[in-house]
Formats: C-alpha cells, structure tokens, sequence
C-alpha cells in the first residue's frame, strides 16, 4: 500500500483557525493601505479629468493617425478583458476539474475577474467618440425602428462583455454570500449588522447548502464555456477583418491562451503582495506559487507556439502583403513593441521550467511585471502595427500616442486597483467555507467515513 | 420582529455525533428539524438522505429560454428591417449561434440564482433558533417541539455526544 503524505494542496488549519484568519484580514487598515489606495484614486482622477476632456474636446486629443483608428483604447480593452480570464479559469474550470489547490486563490481572482470586465468595458464607450449614445449598440425598439447589424463582431462583443460581467459578477457573489455570513457572526456591532444586509439571511442550513452547491456547480458548469467564448469573440473583432495580420484562424486559441496568461500574470503581481500585508501567507503557501507558474507556463508556450506559427505562415503564405506586415513587425518601425512582446511572453514564461524559479517569490512578481508589459505591447503590436500598413501604402502612418491615450490608461489602472483595494478589506479574500469543506471535521469515534 | 419557533437547539463539535442525532431523529420518523453547517459535508448529506436539487430545472428552462431568445431576437430584428450588408444573407445562423449561446449563458446563470432564492424561500429560516458558531465550526440540530418532547430530545442530543443543547422558545 502506498504509503500516505500531506497533501499541500488542503489546508492545514482548523476550521475556526480558518475563520479567524480570514474575518481579521476585514476592517482596520493600515497606514501603506491608505498611501495605495490613495494612489489608485489620484490614478483614477487623471482618467477621469482626461475623460472629461476628451467629452469636452472629441477624439482628436488623442494620438489616431490615418489609417489607424484603433489604438491605445482598444488595446488596454483587449488587455483588461484578458485580466479577467484567469480568475474565471480559476475559479470555474479548475473547479469543475476538482483541482483543490485553487480553493486558497480563487475569491481574489475572481474578484479581479469582475473589477478586470468592469474597467475593460468602459473602454468601448470611451473609444465611440460620441460617448453620451453608447446605448445605440443596445438592439432597443427606437423611432425608426432600425435594429443593430447581427453579423458583425464588434455586436456579438457587446453581448459576449455584458454577459461575461454579469455572470461572473454573478458567480462572485454566490460564492461570498456564505463567507459574508461567517464574518456578520464573528464581529460585533455596526459591522455585524452590515455584513448581515450582505448575507441575505444566510444560516448554512442543510435546504440552503443543497441549493447552493448545485448552483454553484452549474454556475461553474455554464462560465466554463463562457470563458473561452468571450475572449474568441474578441480576438474575431481583428480576425473577421481582412487586414493582414488580423485574418488568421489561429485567432481565437491565441487568445483564450493569451488572456490566460496575462490573467495569472496579474494574479501573480496582486497576490504576492496582498498574501503578506493580509498575513495569509499560511493559507496562500509557495505550493499555491508553484501551481499557478506552471499554469503560466503551460499558457506561455501556448503563445510561444502562436506567435512562431503567425511568422511561419505569414512567410509560408507566399502572400506579399502578410508577409511585409511580419517583417515589419520585426524589422520595421515598431520593431522594439514586436520584440518586446516576443521576448516578455515567449521567452520570459519558459523560466518557469525551473522550480526555483517558480517558488521564489521574489522572480515570481519580477516575472509577472513582464507579463503585464509583454501583453499589454501584444496588443498595441497586433492592433496599431497591422493598421499602420493597410490597403493603401501612400496612406501608411504610425499613431502617435499622446497624453490622452497615456491618461486613459493610468486612469484604467488607478479604477482596476480601486475597486480592488476596496474588495480586499471589506469581503473575504480567502473562500472561508470552500477551504472548511477541505478540512475534515473532529469525530468522536477512531477512523473515517 | 419575527416570532420565535419553539423547540430544541443542539450544537455538536464531532460530525460522527451530529451524523448519530440525525439518524436517531429520522429513526423517530421526524422530518421538520434543520440542520445548520459552516460548510457543505457529504457525511451530513447522507445522514439526511439529500436527495438532488431541483435548482438544475431552474438552469435548464433559464438555458433553453435564453437560446430561444436568442433566436427570436435576430433573426425578427434582421428581417424587421432587412438591409443587405456585404452581400451577406439578411438572416442566417453562423454568425447567430454567438448571440443563442450568449443569451444561454446569461438567463441560465440569472435563472440559476433565481433558483436558489425562490426554493430556500420555499423554507424560510425566520424565527429558527441559531448560534453564530455554527458558520464557524460547530453542527448544529433544531428541531422544533414543545414541553416534554422537549426534555426527551435534549437527553438524546446529550447521549448522542453534543456539546451543548438549550430550549428554545
């Protein structure tokens, strides 16, 4: 018989251990907490002021050049939508998997999920110019009864965004519900009385888990698909066109695994540091670390093989115009954007075939800094570098980004840590009642069930 | 303020004595009593012979309600104003199975959580006797009763190996 060994994958903390632990990360906050969350708001500020402006002004404050009229925007859209893949992939398909070792990440990823799609869907409202009739890519019955054009991408990505924001907002808070529940009991006062408007009456009784855990299964069960969907959606925005270097099949995987990627990346860049000022470094342990590298890796070499297979085909499709825009992605004027998404996601991730690298913490979060880098630059590459060189050679022109590309940007960052810093000292971080089902329960009697 | 249910709440710390006082209850031919827990367990589940939730029903209809939708929705809108774009066809359903699976996904996860609100609702849990402990690491056992049953229930919950039983009325 073999013989039997710790699992690290299950907690090693008692259940009330795991209460306490989790309920004392609510509430008071430090004084570092505030300097962060003051940044993040400052951040924010300068989005919003450059928001108004480009209200004011129109999109000519920022830096589109013909033929390029996507740009920095809809390059931080695809980015942010990404964001939010990992902590869905998370919390869903590993569940689904009954991969137990995500149970100690997977509230904060997926809170990133929906503060991620909350910032990635302001990004088309800003971009449409006339932002006050952002309501006319709804299909509403108006005066003339004119409805929205079904066959077209950019359509079937307002349904995939809202829905993707919906259920996993939705998926959020269907977790947090029991957990908001331990914590209404656990604290005393004013505090109680909130958590309990949040906890919706829950008492953890046997009618309320049996419907709770099924819907919770197909919940999973249905962001499952949903996950992979939202991201193929997006990449079909460039791959339904004709533009060359848009129009590939190999699209939508590239960036399911894309987003992946760059969603644990930014996992990574947010736990490391929060485990630590929440001191929950018992319950998100170096094994936490490792899993999550080696779901980098896997969703890196993905990328790697992605983009070695859009330079050979764009050589091995002896089609002139592919084959200028990979050299020029290479050698022309953006060169230094092609090389760095090149090196930060195919070659910084495969640093994760050495354990020591995946279990240090420190390399974990230099790494991940780079995969925020590479994959936001994936995104500039892919969308300002093809339309810089389209039909019509005389028209050729790089965009110029100006400060009220850069303003947007910072701002996106500054809403996204926001929401964040909110989220982790007034819900749980930690799934209280999904690590209690790991732990097994004191008995009575010698042996199990 | 709601009216409190008379009857006997039993806190347990081992889940092979609550999993005994359940079984020892059902043996009674007693179905109204709740069980509260800090976290869904497969041995309480099967002391109380669960059987399976009918919150799927709820995703299933939410589901097909939603690809129907999405069906209706298009392809009305399509030939409700018919304008050739592209050369494309006015109506067809490649581009179409988007908006039927999104539609899906969308009403079958707010059907879902519909689900579960309205069947908890169908057992509400006003007026039931409840300790904060049982969201952190004790069992617990209500079961609703009055005078002597009372004072039986209470030796059985004792006998069973709880760790503390109270009337509550």
């Amino acid at each position: 018989m073999a013989a039997i060994v710790h699992d690290p994958s299950r907690p090693t903390q008692t259940h009330h251990e795991v209460t306490r632990d989790v309920v004392n990360t609510l509430g008071t906050a430090g004084r570092g907490y505030f300097l962060l969350l003051g940044a993040a708001v400052l951040l924010f500020l300068v989005g919003a002021v450059t928001f108004v402006m480009l209200l004011k002004d129109g999109l000519g404050l920022a830096g589109y050049i013909p033929p390029g009229y996507w740009s920095v925007y809809i390059t931080t859209f695809v980015f942010w939508i990404g964001i939010g893949h990992a902590g869905t992939l998370i919390s869903a398909i590993l569940f689904l998997f009954r991969s137990t070792w995500r149970t100690a990440v997977y509230r904060a990823t997926e809170a990133m999920t929906v503060f991620a799609v909350m910032t990635a869907g302001l990004f088309p409202i800003i971009h449409i110019g006339r932002q006050w009739f952002f309501y006319w890519l709804l299909p509403y019955p108006n005066q003339r009864w004119l409805w929205p054009n079904f066959k077209s991408p950019l359509i079937w990505d307002v349904f995939a965004i809202s829905t993707y924001l919906t259920v996993s907002t939705t998926f959020l808070c269907v977790g947090l519900v029991p957990d908001v529940a331990a914590a209404r009991d656990l604290m005393k006062g004013w505090r109680s009385k909130v958590y309990g408007i949040f906890s919706l009456g829950w008492k953890g009784t046997d009618q309320q888990w049996r419907h709770h855990s099924r819907a919770y299964l197909y919940l999973a069960a249905l962001a499952t698909p949903l996950v992979l969907s939202v991201h193929s959606v997006v990449s079909w925005d460039f791959a339904m066109s004709i533009v060359p270097g848009w129009h590939g099949t190999i699209f939508a995987p590239y960036f399911v695994a894309g987003a992946i990627y760059s969603g644990v990346g930014m996992v990574l860049t947010l736990i490391i540091p929060l485990r630590k000022a929440l001191k929950l470094e018992h319950m998100i342990t170096e094994f936490h670390f490792d899993n999550l590298a080696k779901l980098t890796l896997l969703t890196g070499s993905i990328l790697f093989y992605a983009y070695a297979m859009e330079y050979f085909i764009g050589w091995y499709s002896a089609n002139t115009f592919e084959q200028t825009t990979f050299w020029r992605r290479a050698f022309g004027p953006m060169w230094w954007g092609g090389w760095t998404m090149i090196t930060c996601n195919a070659f910084v991730s495969q640093l994760f075939w050495f354990k020591k690298v995946r279990t240090n913490l420190t390399a974990l979060f230099v790494i991940s800094i780079f995969i925020n880098i590479g994959m936001w630059f994936e995104r500039y590459v892919i969308i300002v570098s093809s339309l810089a060189n389209d039909y019509l050679p005389y028209a050729w022109d790089n965009m110029r980004p100006t400060w009220a590309d850069w303003g947007i940007l910072a701002g996106s960052f500054g809403w996204f840590s926001m929401w964040f810093l909110l989220f982790a000292r007034t819900f749980p971080v930690v799934a209280i009642q999904e690590l209690k089902e790991q732990i097994p329960m004191p008995r009575l009697r010698k042996g199990g069930h | 303020m709601a009216r409190t249910i008379p009857g006997v709440l039993a806190a347990f710390e081992h889940i092979d004595a609550a999993c005994d006082a359940i079984q020892a209850l059902r043996a009674q031919g007693r179905k109204e009593f709740t069980v509260y827990s800090a976290a869904p367990n497969h041995e309480l589940e099967h002391a109380l012979g669960i059987e399976t939730s009918p919150v799927r029903l709820f995703t299933l209809i939410g589901g097909i309600t939603g690809v129907c939708a999405g069906v209706g929705m298009t392809f009305w809108m399509s030939l409700d104003w018919p304008l050739l774009v592209g050369g494309k066809p006015i109506a067809t359903v490649p581009p179409y199975v988007v908006f039927m699976f999104e539609l899906m996904v969308l009403l079958g996860s707010l059907s879902t959580v519909a689900g579960i609100i309205i069947l908890s609702a169908l057992k509400p849990t006003t007026g039931m006797a409840y300790d904060p402990k049982f969201s952190d690491d004790r069992i617990g056992i209500f079961v609703p009763c009055r005078g002597e049953e009372a004072g039986k229930l209470i030796r059985m919950f004792r006998d069973a190996g709880s760790v503390e039983v109270r009337h509550a009325a």
